[in-house]
């Protein structure tokens, strides 16, 4: 399996995100640097977290603009596995991949410390290796990490069951303590915390690896179906 | 020279920390009659003359400048002036 | 057209301009011989800087001589951006301290942002990728409004400049004492990790070879104001005005990748950063140390602001900006880098080889100055030291004994003092995780950052009690280069060398002098004992306010190496039935302690005492013991004495307690700061050996599955408290007080 981790000027959790696939995951990983224009040959792509243009105007607003957003839309509607976390989340939201937005934290400040979530989907391409219910400690740093969205689109979600991740304790103001939340395919997460932080016992937690994992068996089972 | 005012708001119902803090603050300076504080951005910019311009504005508006799910936009076009 | 009418050289003389810029009528007269002639404004500006202390240590370099640079482990001393040890396997790390004291007292957010800014730059300057920022803090009591803006926005700035250019700020210190109170000291450093092939210098070599100018605009920032008086300027003084330095993260991020990309190119020559005084420094710095001259066309240096003088260019300090050197020919390979990251990259100069730092500006040569003479020319003093009178009164005193009565309250007072208390208020606002190698985040003796694809890691800590060094400088010299060694050996790690920031008051004050000089000489001692040498720093003086000089706070960043990640070793107790061990004497010793700050509001008396050859013993027997895999926990014995550390030890524990049996004084066991002691929790079956393998080592107690802390003393209990109620207070404490009306 392949990644691609695309790399905005002002991504900072790249390499994070590369090594949790390749050397956490053992798969096979590749910074796609984002002026390039095509997204094709990878098995999932991941976008990082960082501050992608300064979050100047908007966290995520100047990244969504670029071209490679243009390929990300086509590989979204292709069904191909595409994780945005925290910048990458913003990038998501402002590209209209997912909907809602994301506004600065209730207490006005950052906040990087591990958070517990609760799995409410264990039901999609990045969860299946986990327990519906289940616990898991992954690290959250940010400063605009506070989810809303307007009572029609909560419903929604809640519908289809996109809300993925919850906060045991809601760090930051978040409608309905939202930490991650997928499209109605099944196919682009995007979550404030970070997995890729949590896939070596020596960093506090594995908790993470399981993400990755998900991607990894689902994509192996796809490829068996289709061969 | 033609000069455009942006100015770009929270809408209604989405909640401003920072406004809330700011109204703190301010009522703890004394100034109780301050009530829902609001805070949001303001960007000029200036365009040689050029044909168009309250449309191209709209359109960055929509496509960048604001996010339509949590901001509202207003702006002001001044013609004419000098720099 | 805005023209500046700048003053001639005769009336630069006559009127003595020279002064407003720093240079004294002896130093003027210096740069009058050395050109053979009056230089003119922007020379007179050039020298100014290059002469200030910032960089040319004249009033400190005497003292700086002392410091021991040398040592196996020693690749790149004093004297480049930043220092650089071996770890082994063909890496290193570069590291360096520096201060940010006057611009954040000015303006704290953009002053602590530039601080942390500039000395990443410092990092990737060398070619090494910071991979760990620390910070060393000092503030007033957080009793008034000002003090808590400061706090609160200094940390703030830390934050916004080190989370976004994505380096994690894993620890440092913060320590509240009223003569910070208008003088807040706000000391970065930076850690950065290289192949050994990859260093990189800072200098200009080979003839011809083109300067390249890299990075953000240049405006009128950070100018100082002392330099211009308005009648000099012919327009509105306003424009002339020096603006407030302010960072821009995103571009030092997108600086740091195109950089460390470009020393994988042979075709670079040498890269500098434009750190305090800007242009005039990297240029003539880079030329000097190669032993060749500098020609720059500063018609192509790219400016921000309209109309600016060569005076202007030279000695503005816009951020995120660098000097390279590049081979003649080969410019395209370099600016192409550049060019992927929306970079300015633009070539203003040659290599020359006649040694001149010549500039020309608008079709006239503005500058033509003999390069060696800024950096090699610049005066050195000798000044005149005494010792202060408060210091012969403290040692004359009889020893300060507290009186204590309730000392379960004095332990939960001690735990709520902010110096003490838990600092999760600050250290949340940190981006302490990325990059996903940070083992032991802030809040701990030492930091821990693996080293990625090694079965190794560093240790990194900052330290310094000025109390200690306000009542006795030598003594705490050493203590302050002792207790970061402690930190790094209680974290599992061979302490390697450190980086000093040195923050001082007045220099002409020969109280201050004196003050100074024994504490460098106390660390120099400590460095030579630990076999800790001194590879980099920085020098900040005139820290004082209202005629008050702050305490000599001369803060030691240090750097240990874990040779297994197995070694790594935190200070909580891990399991009940663990035995719990002291390392290390303890008496009656409360000058400049926590305690005397709590019970009598001011330090005075003695110093706590240290031998080096114990510290250094007890140093390697512990970390000899860890490194065998003896120990579960450890933790040094600082602010507050066992009883605080006891605490801490505790906390985060889970449901851990600890039952403690000494015998002898309770006041002095509990809360004394004697120096050189550990607390250690070893597995009971390891008791008996861990007691052989270490001295001066005592059983005291047992960790216990009840989550209370309970001290016998002499059979008496003297402590019993819940653990909940200990942590509560040291963890609620510093909110507490930024929440309380003033």
């Amino acid at each position: 399996m392949k990644f691609a981790v695309i790399v905005f000027p002002g991504s900072n959790c790249d390499r994070d995100m590369y090594y949790a696939a390749k050397d956490a995951l053992g798969a096979e990983a590749e910074f796609v640097w984002y002026q390039n224009s095509s997204l094709e040959g990878y098995d999932a792509i991941l976008l990082p977290g960082g501050f992608s243009y300064g979050d100047y105007l908007r966290c995520g607003a100047i990244a969504s603009t670029s071209e490679i957003v243009k390929s990300l839309h086509r590989e979204a509607d292709r069904g191909t596995p595409i994780l945005g976390v925290c910048n990458g989340f913003q990038i998501l939201l402002e590209s209209g991949l997912l909907p809602g937005a994301l506004l600065r934290n209730k207490a006005l400040k950052f906040l990087c410390h591990h958070e517990n979530l609760v799995v409410r989907n264990n039901q999609t391409l990045f969860t299946s290796e986990y327990e519906k219910g289940q616990m898991i400690s992954i690290p959250i740093a940010h400063g605009e990490g506070n989810y809303f969205c307007d009572p029609t689109t909560l419903a929604q979600l809640k519908a289809n069951n996109q809300i993925v991740f919850t906060y045991q304790n809601n760090p930051n103001g978040s409608v309905e303590d939202i930490a991650g939340i997928v499209n109605e395919k099944g196919n682009v997460l995007g979550m404030m915390p970070h997995p890729e932080r949590a896939t070596e016992a020596i960093l506090g937690s594995e908790d993470g690896l399981n993400l990755f994992k998900s991607m990894l068996v689902n994509w192996r089972e796809s490829y068996v179906t289709n061969a | 020279m033609i000069k455009v005012n942006i100015h770009i708001t929270l809408k209604e119902g989405v909640l401003d920390p920072q406004g809330k803090a700011i109204e703190g603050s301010l009522n703890t300076l004394g100034y109780q009659g301050v009530e829902d504080v609001r805070v949001g951005k303001f960007i000029e910019m200036t365009f040689s003359d050029s044909e168009q311009v309250t449309e191209q504005v709209e359109q960055m508006c929509q496509k960048l400048l604001a996010n339509p799910v949590i901001e509202n936009y207003s702006y002001t076009i001044e013609e004419g002036v000098v720099q | 057209m805005l023209q500046t009418l700048e003053v001639s050289p005769e009336t630069i003389e006559k009127e003595k301009h020279y002064r407003e810029m720093g240079l004294s009528d002896q130093e003027y007269q210096s740069i009058v011989r050395i050109l053979g002639r009056r230089p003119n404004f922007t020379e007179t500006g050039i020298f100014s800087v290059m002469w200030s202390e910032h960089c040319s240590y004249k009033t400190s370099k005497p003292l700086l001589r002392k410091f021991p640079t040398e040592g196996q482990q020693v690749i790149q001393g004093p004297g480049e951006g930043a220092g650089i040890v071996d770890i082994g396997d063909g890496q290193a790390v570069a590291f360096k301290i520096e201060s940010h004291n006057h611009p954040s007292a000015v303006e704290p957010y953009q002053g602590a942002a530039t601080g942390v800014g500039g000395i990443i730059r410092d990092i990737f300057s060398m070619g090494a990728r910071p991979i760990a920022s620390l910070n060393s803090l000092r503030f007033g009591p957080l009793t008034t409004g000002r003090v808590k803006y400061l706090f609160d926005e200094v940390i703030h700035g830390i934050a916004g400049y080190g989370n976004c250019v994505g380096v994690p700020t894993v620890g440092g210190e913060i320590q509240f004492d009223a003569c910070y109170e208008g003088n807040p000291l706000v000391n970065a450093m930076c850690v950065g990790l290289i192949d050994q092939k990859d260093i990189q210098k800072g200098i200009a070599a080979g003839l011809g070879n083109t300067v390249l100018y890299v990075g953000s605009k240049t405006g009128r920032d950070g100018i100082h104001g002392a330099t211009f008086a308005s009648e000099d300027l012919t327009e509105d003084s306003e424009s002339k005005r020096s603006n407030v330095q302010v960072g821009d993260p995103f571009m030092e991020k997108l600086l740091i990748e195109a950089c460390l990309e470009a020393i994988k190119s042979d075709a670079l020559v040498g890269m500098q950063d434009m750190g305090a005084a800007g242009l005039t420094s990297s240029a003539s710095e880079m030329a000097s140390k190669a032993g060749m001259g500098m020609e720059m066309n500063l018609d192509l240096i790219p400016q921000r602001e309209a109309n600016m003088t060569a005076y202007e260019m030279m000695l503005s300090e816009s951020q995120e900006r660098m000097l390279l050197v590049v081979e003649k020919g080969r410019e395209q390979e370099i600016t192409s880098i550049f060019e992927k990251y929306q970079l300015e990259a633009v070539a203003v100069g040659q290599v020359t080889d006649d040694k001149q730092f010549r500039l020309l500006h608008q079709g006239k040569v503005v500058c033509d100055i003999p390069v060696d003479s800024l950096a090699e020319d610049a005066p050195v003093y000798n000044k005149p030291s005494q010792v202060p009178a408060y210091y012969e009164k403290f040692q004359a005193m009889p020893v300060y004994y507290p009186k204590v009565t309730n000392h379960g309250e004095v332990l939960e007072q001690l735990l709520a003092q902010p110096t003490i208390a838990s600092k999760e208020y600050v250290y949340d606002q940190y981006d302490s995780m990325v990059q996903a190698n940070t083992v032991v985040a802030p809040g701990s003796d030492a930091a821990v950052v693996r080293i990625r694809g090694y079965d190794k890691a560093i240790a990194i800590t900052t330290d310094c009690n000025a109390r200690y060094i306000y009542l006795d400088p030598e003594v705490g010299g050493k203590i302050a280069v002792a207790e970061a060694a402690r930190n790094i050996v209680a974290s599992g790690a061979q302490p390697l060398a450190l980086t000093d920031g040195l923050n001082f008051g007045n220099p002409d004050k020969p109280e201050n002098f004196w003050q100074m000089e024994k504490s460098v000489e106390g660390m120099a001692a400590a460095s030579l004992a630990l076999n800790t040498p001194v590879i980099s720093g920085n020098v900040s003086l005139y820290n004082e306010s209202n005629g008050q000089s702050i305490f000599p706070t001369p803060i030691v960043g240090m750097v240990g190496l874990h040779q297994s990640t197995k070694d790594i070793t935190t200070s909580h107790f891990k399991e009940a039935g663990d035995v719990i061990i002291l390392i290390g004497e303890t008496q009656p010793e409360f000058g400049g302690s926590e305690l005397q700050n709590l019970l009598e509001n001011q330090y005075y008396g003695q110093a706590p005492s240290i031998d080096l050859a114990i510290e250094q013993k007890h140093q390697t027997q512990l970390l000899s013991a860890i490194q065998k895999g003896l120990v579960k926990s450890a933790h040094d014995l600082s602010e507050g004495g066992l009883a605080v550390a006891l605490a801490e030890s505790l906390f985060s524990t889970k449901q851990l307690g600890a039952d403690v049996q000494l015998t002898g004084d309770a006041t002095t066991l509990l809360f004394s700061e004697s120096q050189s002691r550990f607390l250690i929790t070893v597995a009971s079956a390891d008791k008996e050996r861990v007691l052989t393998e270490i001295e001066d080592a005592v059983s005291i107690g047992t960790v216990t599955e009840t989550a209370d802390l309970k001290i016998t003393i002499n059979d008496n209990m003297i402590i019993s408290k819940p653990v909940t109620v200990l942590e509560s207070r040291w963890k609620g404490a510093i909110l507490c007080l930024l929440k309380s009306k003033v």
